[in-house]
């Protein structure tokens, strides 16, 4: 079962054409990287199956819905962490997922199972904004996954982290991928980052799909990923 | 969703938006001393009048001084304390017109030849010139500046005469220092009525911006969140720390200064709510749609610094063309601040101030439906 169908959608914004024509299928408790350089149109998708934009032209489906008329549901069943969110600086981290859990009646169970989950026991009692990058983000993770999400959208999680904090956020997210059915969508630039934790891989660039496949398919003529966008770009991916 | 789960929905956002202001060290600095600081300040200049200092340019005209025999002269050398000491640029006669009801006037007098005379006078450290012509006394001044005129004023009636006329004078003059008619009962309503203004538009409207700015907002609309809860909490908070600022300035002008309320309490609590009410509505009107905080911080002070200027806060609005007063008069902020005053100093109840209280109501209600109407969440 298809958990997200995209079909043939297009988005621009004034003069930029940022997605033009992507077809995609996310099949129920599969990871997926959307890997491609700033400007490939990865957030654009991500916002648009988010409902955070409308396609100028082509349809989304999340669980077999449009967005429309089905907000309230398809906010339940979806959780997200975008790039660069703060949240309220002077709030404790317990707090902040409290807040949170209560958006979906849920209590403080649910708040210490997700302490435990992202390994802030320790920060419970910090304010937010003395929090470390990692630690910042792994809040952001912990919110996004509080409801138990069928579908988790991850828009650049480990951007701007140093190695460790990386490695702590990569750790999270394949416990949760043991331990769970949830898809999830993952926009990164880091090749190691959708080698190590997707199984299905999406190269993006100028808003469209140039190839997309498991890692091991991706990979049938070529030393790494890195060679791969190369070869379809002609420029490497951080250029 | 049942009632409950939306009760503590809604009770842990508005926990959340009052630990996100009384965290903050600031906030009981500006939002509470300063206020009270400000009340001291402008309370004590102008409740209690010191010693007025004038200083006048004396212009010798007919050559020494010693050998003048005109009114002025006579005046200086006999009724005057001579400043032995005097250096370039010193007094050379000091007179004080002692007067316990209107306050003390000390009189300087700067012996000068005409063109540092003239130089002082464009400074403005002097405002009168006392030139004495066959006997007479002369005085230059700008008839447009007031305090000129106060001194000549003051000054003429010493030496129009040649007789020195005190305090008997003013025998008859009754200087206003009962309840209500003070300068601090004029300002303490308007610095409340301007703390809910200010409050309310820098804590809501900015901070909706700065939320919407942070993808805060965006992040709490990707949740099952009631969008109304938000604002609601928003709104709450704000109108709660509004009333305890409100209340503390209140408790201090009332110890310091004996401050009384002289109308009804009721209305009052109803038109400080009005005021909020109308406040919060510009306040989600003005940051509907922008997540730019540098077009939030003009589109605030856009909002906030006519109404601080024309709303007479700190000294009456009817020193303002004509033309302009009915137009002033009808600014929330005045509505506010009129209202408050009448309650405060001239007794007034609920029949004085229900129109203001419809009227800020009625305009809140509708700015904040507006404001919802085009409200942008991310």
């Amino acid at each position: 079962m298809m958990v997200i169908e995209v079909k043939d959608v297009w988005k621009s914004f004034k003069t930029v054409q940022a997605v033009k024509g992507i077809n995609l299928n996310i099949p129920k408790g599969k990871f997926v990287a959307l890997l491609g350089p700033n400007g490939a149109g990865k957030t654009t998708l991500v916002e648009m199956i988010e409902g955070i934009q409308k396609p100028d032209k082509g349809e989304i489906t999340i669980m077999g819905k449009h967005w429309k008329g089905n907000e309230d549901e398809l906010h339940r069943i979806i959780g997200l962490s975008l790039q660069e969110t703060r949240f309220i600086d002077k709030l404790r981290v317990t707090e902040t997922l409290r807040l949170f859990a209560s958006f979906f009646n849920m209590g403080k169970p649910r708040v210490e199972e997700i302490l435990d989950l992202v390994g802030l026991q320790d920060k419970r009692k910090s304010y937010v904004v003395n929090l470390s990058g990692g630690q910042r983000q792994r809040l952001a993770i912990g919110i996004a996954l509080i409801n138990t999400p069928a579908i988790l959208l991850l828009d650049e999680p480990t951007t701007g982290l140093d190695p460790n904090a990386r490695r702590e956020i990569w750790d999270i997210l394949k416990k949760l991928k043991e331990a769970s059915e949830t898809s999830m969508i993952l926009t990164t630039h880091y090749m190691e980052e959708a080698e190590k934790l997707c199984d299905h891989i999406v190269i993006m660039d100028n808003g469209v799909i140039l190839k997309e496949g498991t890692l091991g398919q991706l990979l049938d003529n070529h030393r790494s990923l890195d060679d791969l966008f190369v070869s379809l770009t002609g420029r490497r991916i951080y250029e | 969703m049942n009632r409950m789960n939306r009760m503590n929905q809604l009770w842990l956002l508005v926990c959340a938006h009052f630990h996100e202001i009384v965290r903050e060290p600031g906030v009981l600095f500006w939002g509470i001393i300063f206020p009270i600081l400000m009340a001291l300040g402008l309370g004590l200049a102008f409740t209690k009048k010191g010693d007025v200092l004038r200083k006048i340019a004396v212009v010798n005209t007919s050559g020494s001084a010693r050998n003048d025999s005109s009114a002025l002269q006579v005046f200086l050398n006999d009724k005057c304390i001579k400043n032995t000491n005097n250096k370039d640029g010193d007094y050379k006669w000091k007179f004080e017109l002692k007067d316990q009801k209107l306050g003390n006037s000390v009189f300087l007098f700067y012996e000068l030849d005409w063109d540092k005379a003239m130089v002082l006078l464009k400074r403005g450290t002097v405002n009168l010139i006392l030139t004495s012509e066959k006997g007479l006394t002369e005085y230059h001044f700008d008839p447009m500046n007031s305090d000129a005129e106060l001194s000549y004023l003051k000054i003429s009636s010493i030496l129009g005469s040649g007789i020195i006329y005190p305090a008997s004078g003013s025998d008859e003059i009754k200087p206003l220092t009962i309840t209500g008619t003070r300068y601090i009962d004029f300002l303490v309503p308007g610095l409340i009525t301007m703390g809910v203004m200010m409050s309310t538009m820098w804590g809501i409207s900015y901070g909706i911006i700065e939320k919407r700015s942070k993808k805060l907002l965006r992040r709490f609309v990707a949740t099952p969140m009631k969008k109304s809860h938000f604002l609601i909490a928003l709104i709450s908070v704000r109108v709660i720390m509004n009333f305890i600022e409100a209340l503390v300035l209140l408790i201090f002008a009332v110890i310091a200064f004996k401050m009384t309320i002289q109308g009804s309490i009721i209305a009052l609590i109803l038109l400080f709510l009005a005021g909020n009410i109308a406040f919060a509505g510009i306040a989600i009107l003005s940051s509907s749609h922008t997540s730019n905080t540098e077009v939030g911080n003009g589109i605030v002070n856009f909002v906030v610094m006519p109404m601080m200027v024309l709303s007479g806060i700190f000294f009456s609005y009817h020193n303002f063309p004509d033309w302009s007063i009915p137009v002033i008069r009808k600014l929330p902020l005045t509505m506010l601040t009129d209202g408050m005053r009448s309650i405060f100093n001239e007794g007034a109840g609920l029949t004085e101030v229900s129109l203001p209280i419809v009227i800020l109501t009625v305009t809140g209600i509708i700015l904040f439906s507006a404001g919802l109407k085009i409200f942008k969440w991310h």
